[in-house]
């Protein structure tokens, strides 16, 4: 291993550097400092005689003295089974004062692309006990389901209960093994140490530290480091999958952080920029992320993920959510004004979506009528919120019966269907009940998305009498 | 390849001088244009796109991770080329052709290694070759000399190539051969093989273009109702995520009546790949019975592979697509999604410090679509025939704002528009195809065949839809501000057709097994019998019967069943009477 003292130029987070021995591109760089304080790096370009160096720490303290050593291999993230449990940094080092890590593997962080020939469709229903999740936007094993959220909403709350309560119901009365294969990966990026905390307090609360490995990468460490946490929880989670044979959940949050971060290494390396001045690259580098969710045919486990971002100024057409929902399969959209509402959790149906629901639900996986009530409550749920804006204008006077009847609707679904509470786990059936529940406040011929015989079999004759009470 | 000097020249090759991403340079390499190279010491492979002075700029198709200065550059002096023969139909292939079951196995892991390369057509199998020529014929380039049996469904045709000089047959055999044993031999010492190597940047050649007659009839009422695109046509589908581009395209893929169907999946979800790979050997084609895999060609770079090979899937696309044509086939190719082709385009650019055009991307952004797409059309093909090749391309603008360069670009190229609508999205109108901003301009020239094989007012009767959908529209900006029931009785009737229209007609349950695939046929009777309700309901009205109960009759609601009858025919024709008897009932 050479050392150079040869730095050229440092430029916000990065460092050039002349060698006279060809350097592999992304190879890991280690850079000490005058003061003794070690730095590390990787590489972003490299060509006869020159480097660039991306400093993941940040280029504070290094001047044109600084040592550079190559290490000869791009960056590793060590994985073992024993990593359950464990809190890491942000660079994969431990912080929790645990033994030492003992790997069992070195694992490229990068990660090579899943063949599509050699994955499996994801058709495994999770049930998350949500029933806005459940009922409206099922979550598979092997998806990956972001949610799209704002500044100040409770995203965090939503996701923790996802972790507590997700199981495949299935395997309930399949024994205790099944229950022991499930892991999850949080992948803390650049978000507050009050948020960590919540999440760590919630972790230890309901004891599933055990079965995580959290990285952490907290909002006043080094901003390019945020590029590497996410890849490394990923490594983490594909061993634990496809080796261990572990249902993996990753949640990483805040995807908003990563991406500020890439605009940052992006603008130090005075490329081009795209929208916003985030890079142009950066659909694919998100693709990168998202697309290591997914199952293996043959293999036992699953990786699915569960990105979070916060949506600046709640835009869902800037860029991160906007390239994220092109990747994503759906996305679940915390809404503010359900959130002041009072609606828990405040997750507004109409906009969100999972793209693999149809082929996770129905008979013999969730019930045969799911598909059509989760359609005939979309469709009352959007005529119900259409009229909201009309009765503004001209009163609930001026409207028919039955616009009346969708307004109503409306309103229950939100009190009764969305809200829940974050600690309320409602099993896919319930959902299901409420639901038709709330739909037989129409009648029969309204609910044209259903098939008969469903309707036959769940309509509740008596809800129908009673709504048309109140009504009168 | 077919220039003489190459074979004379030895290419020299070159040594590594840099490395961003995917993209390389090299000094010292000897090589022209778009030649493929071989990069480093695990031969990733490459292509030329930029030479200047001693240094040459190289594309590389995989992960550079761990490449560095100094390691070499081979060159083997050819342009990306596709392997064409039997065995592409029912395989899936990456950006550059490399068939990605044999590369499961050959890696021996689920995931993508690198620098594993395979020939894109298998050349150890024999297939069963049985000539259309004699000995004494004579062949002209485009000719077809053979038949294979490739598929269940598909007939491999075989043809002098077209860069031959052709002649007269000396040799003609039958029986099992591999792809590169001679089948037909030429007197101008030319021999003809099963297998075809050709440049991906570069069309085939046919003798002319022609006006496409025939529509692609694809199941889906919106499609075939309103919309239409002909064989030979080419047609967009634009909109925000989650609006149903893929699921568009799947149906298409699924249900049109193209002969051979190419798929390509270009930065797109491996999910959505793998459910094409599961569920296409499943379903049946609605023309022969037999599996819909054995027309389809999958060509699979998922967002997560190298983006050069994404830049370049759109080329090994369509000219695979060309071969199947020269076959005299019908072909439909779909590309999902052209904005990510774009967005490959702009991302090399910028690594090449190209001065950008609109938004980032590169100046040759529109000539760059529009190449492609002038590469479908109906031909008349070098041996007289015809073929035609039908180019659907998904576009995906960044927050679903159609202004944006790719979607305009596009615009300006296809003649047909499917505008999908996030709004018909969110309360789950599916297809979310929005009726008044999309438009088909084949609807005139198709006409004619609609009056021929489907009914011969079939185009007045979708005027009549188009009139109450439009008429619909305007009244709904004044229930907005009013509220229904202070519109006169005629027109709320109006907007309760209009709503049997949308709700019964137009849309459509791609993941119901009956309503999934509507034929012309049942596409026309089902707008007939919303016509006659239409008629009958303003009879009544005019006769003074209240819009309440003409509306109310119990009949009305089951038009909503029609897309999902199991017998259609026979429900559609018992709801016509109801109808009638029930609404004549009321006067």
């Amino acid at each position: 291993m050479k050392e150079y003292q040869t730095i050229t130029e440092i430029s916000g987070p990065l460092v050039f550097a002349e060698v006279d021995e060809p350097v592999g591109y992304d190879e890991i760089v280690e850079i000490e400092t005058p003061d003794g304080d070690t730095l590390r790096g990787q590489v972003l370009e490299s060509s006869e005689g020159l480097v660039s160096i991306q400093v993941f720490e940040g280029t504070g303290g290094i001047d044109r003295n600084a040592s550079v050593r190559f290490l000869g291999e791009t960056m590793k993230m060590p994985v073992t089974e024993d990593l359950l449990g464990r809190v890491l940094d942000g660079s994969g080092n431990p912080i929790d004062d645990g033994p030492e890590i003992v790997p069992e593997e070195r694992r490229d962080i990068v990660g090579a692309a899943i063949n599509p020939y050699s994955r499996e469709y994801p058709e495994e229903f999770i049930q998350t006990g949500v029933s806005t999740i459940d009922g409206m936007n099922t979550l598979v094993r092997g998806q990956k389901l972001p949610i799209f959220s704002g500044s100040g909403l409770p995203h965090n709350d939503l996701a923790l209960q996802i972790a507590r309560q997700a199981t495949v119901p299935e395997e309930e009365d399949g024994g205790d093994d099944e229950a022991s294969d499930f892991a999850v990966i949080f992948g803390a990026i650049g978000i507050t140490a009050e948020e960590a905390n919540e999440f760590m307090q919630d972790f230890e609360r309901t004891g599933a530290l055990e079965r995580s490995v959290v990285f952490m990468n907290l909002a006043d460490d080094p901003a390019v480091e945020r590029t590497v946490t996410p890849r490394l929880a990923l490594t983490t989670a594909e061993y634990l999958a496809f080796e261990k044979d572990y249902h993996v959940l990753v949640i990483l949050t805040d995807i908003t952080n990563y991406c500020e971060a890439l605009r940052e290494i992006g603008a130090a390396r005075e490329e081009v920029p795209g929208r916003r001045g985030y890079p142009g690259y950066m659909y694919t580098d998100l693709a990168q992320l998202y697309e290591r969710a997914g199952r293996i045919e043959g293999r036992e486990g699953s990786v699915t993920q569960i990105p979070i971002l916060t949506m600046p100024s709640d835009d869902i057409t800037h860029p991160i959510p906007d390239l994220t929902g092109y990747i994503t399969e759906g996305q679940i959209i915390v809404d503010r004004s359900l959130n002041s509402q009072g609606a828990k959790p405040p997750i507004d149906v109409s906009d969100s979506l999972s793209r693999l629901m149809d082929d996770g639900i129905g008979e013999g996986l969730t019930r045969g009528d799911h598909s059509d009530v989760s359609a005939q409550l979309y469709a009352a749920y959007a005529e119900g919120k259409d009229l909201r804006d009309l009765v503004n204008i001209v009163g609930r006077e001026a409207l028919s019966e039955r616009d009346n009847k969708y307004l109503d609707f409306a309103d229950r679904f939100e009190e009764e269907f969305v809200q829940q509470g974050y600690d309320t786990d409602r099993t896919i059936i319930e959902t299901l009940e409420i639901g038709w529940e709330l739909l037989s406040m129409f009648p029969k011929e309204e609910l044209n998305r259903i098939d008969e015989d469903a309707i036959e079999e769940y309509y509740l004759e008596d809800e129908s009498e009673v709504a048309e009470a109140t009504a009168d | 390849m077919s220039q003489a000097q190459d074979t004379e020249t030895v290419r020299e090759d070159g040594i590594i001088e840099s490395v961003s991403g995917p993209v390389v340079t090299a000094a010292d390499l000897d090589a022209r244009m778009n030649d493929v190279v071989y990069v480093g010491d695990e031969g990733l492979m490459g292509e030329v796109i930029e030479i200047e002075g001693n240094l040459t700029t190289i594309q590389v198709y995989e992960e550079t991770s761990g490449v560095g200065p100094g390691e070499p550059v081979e060159n083997t002096g050819e342009p990306l080329s596709v392997d064409l023969g039997p065995g592409m139909l029912d395989s899936i292939y990456d950006g550059v052709q490399r068939p990605l079951d044999v590369l499961e196995s050959k890696m021996g892991t689920a995931f993508l290694d690198r620098g594993v390369d395979a020939p894109g057509i298998d050349l150890e199998k024999t297939w069963e070759f049985t000539p259309t020529v004699s000995v004494g014929d004579t062949v002209a380039p485009g000719d077809i000399v053979g038949e294979v049996p490739e598929t269940e469904s598909i007939t491999h045709k075989v043809m002098v190539p077209p860069d031959y000089d052709g002649g007269d047959v000396t040799a003609a055999e039958e029986g099992e051969f591999t792809v590169d044993e001679p089948v037909v031999e030429l007197d101008s010492g030319e021999a003809v093989t099963m297998h075809q190597e050709w440049p991906v940047r570069q069309a085939r050649p046919a003798l002319e273009k022609q006006s496409p007659t025939i529509p692609l009839v694809s199941g889906q009422r919106i499609q075939d109702g309103l919309f239409p695109i002909a064989k030979g046509g080419t047609a967009a589908i634009p909109g925000p995520f989650g609006s149903g581009k893929t699921v568009t395209q799947h149906q298409l893929a699924k249900w049109s009546d193209a002969d051979i169907v190419v798929y390509v999946g270009c930065g797109e979800r491996g999910n959505e790949m793998t459910e094409v790979i599961e569920d296409f050997p499943e379903l049946e084609d609605p023309k022969t019975g037999k599996p819909l895999m054995s027309r389809t060609c999958l060509i699979a770079n998922t967002s997560n592979m190298p983006v050069a090979a994404r830049e370049s899937c759109i080329y090994t696309g369509i000219t695979i697509a060309e071969y199947f044509r020269d076959m005299g086939y019908d072909v439909a190719l779909m590309a999902d999604s052209t904005s990510r082709w774009a967005e490959a385009m702009r991302e090399i650019s910028s690594r090449l410090e190209e001065m950008p055009g609109e938004e980032g991307y590169p100046a040759y952004l529109a000539a760059s679509l529009s190449e492609f797409y002038e590469r479908a059309g109906l031909f008349e093909l070098l041996n007289g025939d015809q073929g035609s090749i039908s180019a659907i391309g998904a576009v995906s603008p960044p927050g679903g704002d159609f202004s944006e360069p790719v979607t305009q670009n596009t615009l300006r190229i296809v003649k047909t528009f499917w505008a999908l609508d996030a709004d018909l999205a969110n309360r789950r109108h599916f297809p979310s195809i929005n009726w008044n901003d999309s438009y088909s301009l084949y609807t005139q020239q198709l006409d004619p065949w609609y009056r021929e094989n489907v009914a011969e007012d079939f185009p007045e009767i979708r005027q009549w839809a188009v009139d109450v959908l439009d008429e619909e529209d305007e009244l709904q900006e004044i229930v907005q501000l009013v509220g229904k029931d202070a519109l006169p009785e005629d027109q709320q009737l109006t907007l309760e057709v209009a709503r049997y229209l949308r709700e019964a007609w137009l849309q459509q349950n791609a993941f119901h097994d009956v309503d999934t695939f509507c034929p012309p046929e049942k596409t026309y009777q089902m707008l007939q019998a919303i016509k006659t309700f239409n008629d009958e309901a303003f009879a009544a009205l005019d006769a003074g019967v209240p819009v309440g109960e003409i509306t109310g009759v119990d009949a009305a609601p089951r038009l909503n069943r029609m897309g999902t009858a199991e017998e259609w025919d026979e429900f559609i024709d018992e709801l016509e009477s109801n109808l009638e008897a029930q609404i004549r009932e009321l006067y």
